[in-house]
């Protein structure tokens, strides 16, 4: 599906670019390849949707977004549609997701909230609740982050 | 903290890196800034850990990988060893303690349904059968892991 070019380029772009004035160069020369080519071949993975972002990443905690709550929202079935893409379309909601259920666990639709503080979490969620017209839901904070990192594919 | 500066250039570089020879002097010229300002600014904003990386973030499905989200009930006094258990999984990149009686919620991302299968067998027994939800996406209705400044 990828050949070894590719596999290698996407590799070395789940590590650090270095920060001189040309990283591509650099890391064309690591490659062992021209760095036309590797431009080429990236714009081809974004293109297909392989790199969905390519960029800064940031620890948004540091960076002042110390909110951050799941929410996950019990919706009639019917409703997911509806309610996923109100949901959605809120700059604070960064990832939405429906998800099954289990016997223990009622919820179907997950959102994850950013902002700058807990009460700024709460207000906004009560706003969305409001919005999608539904009270059966749950705000799960962040007590404790244990691990937070990029994934390694092809390791 | 950040400054009106740092904003600008951080809502700016949070995706589309230019692909260019010189994409930092092409973000300059964007923005208003030298080239040399920029890389000044990005590499004190990763020496302060608000900048995790400058890299690519990948599409796991489109590499053909599977993902899920994965709850466990954890009694309060084995989080801290049940969190460490589950960390030295390579496929788990985000590990968090939330405030519900299931108290640990984790993401598996695996090469194969059946290696995240096998992993998450693998996974309760090390842990010692504690109830487990398992999570995954049946629909995407957003992912955009960026932030307005």
């Amino acid at each position: 599906m990828f050949s070894a070019q590719e596999i290698a380029i996407i590799k070395r772009l789940q590590e650090d670019l270095p920060l001189v004035p040309q990283p591509y160069a650099v890391l064309a020369t690591q490659l062992g390849i021209s760095e036309a080519d590797l431009l080429k071949c990236i714009e081809q993975l974004q293109a297909q949707g392989v790199i969905r972002r390519l960029g800064a990443i940031l620890r948004h905690r540091q960076a002042g977004m110390q909110g951050n709550v799941m929410v996950v929202w019990r919706v009639p079935p019917a409703e997911i549609n509806r309610v996923g893409e109100i949901l959605a379309r809120s700059p604070a909601v960064t990832h939405c997701y429906e998800r099954p259920t289990a016997p223990d666990w009622p919820y179907n639709l997950y959102s994850m909230v950013h902002a700058r503080d807990e009460i700024e979490c709460r207000s906004i969620v009560q706003d969305l609740a409001l919005q999608v017209g539904l009270e059966d839901y749950q705000l799960l904070f962040t007590v404790k982050e244990f691990k937070k990192t990029s994934m390694h594919y092809f390791a | 903290m950040l400054n009106e500066r740092d904003r600008q250039l951080l809502n700016r570089l949070q995706s589309h890196l230019p692909l260019k020879s010189n994409p930092f002097q092409a973000v300059g010229e964007e923005l208003g800034m030298t080239e040399t300002e920029v890389l000044e600014r990005l590499s004190r904003l990763k020496q302060k850990g608000i900048i995790r990386r400058i890299g690519a973030s990948m599409n796991s499905q489109s590499l053909g990988y599977v993902s899920t989200l994965v709850a466990l009930k954890v009694p309060e006094g084995r989080l801290m060893e049940v969190a460490g258990l589950i960390n030295q999984f390579p496929g788990v990149t985000h590990n968090y303690q939330r405030n519900h009686t299931y108290n640990l919620w984790f993401t598996l991302i695996s090469p194969s349904q059946q290696e995240l299968e096998g992993t998450l067998k693998e996974l309760q027994k090390r842990v010692g059968n504690l109830p487990l939800l398992n999570l995954p996406a049946r629909r995407l209705f957003k992912i955009r892991a960026e932030f307005v400044f």
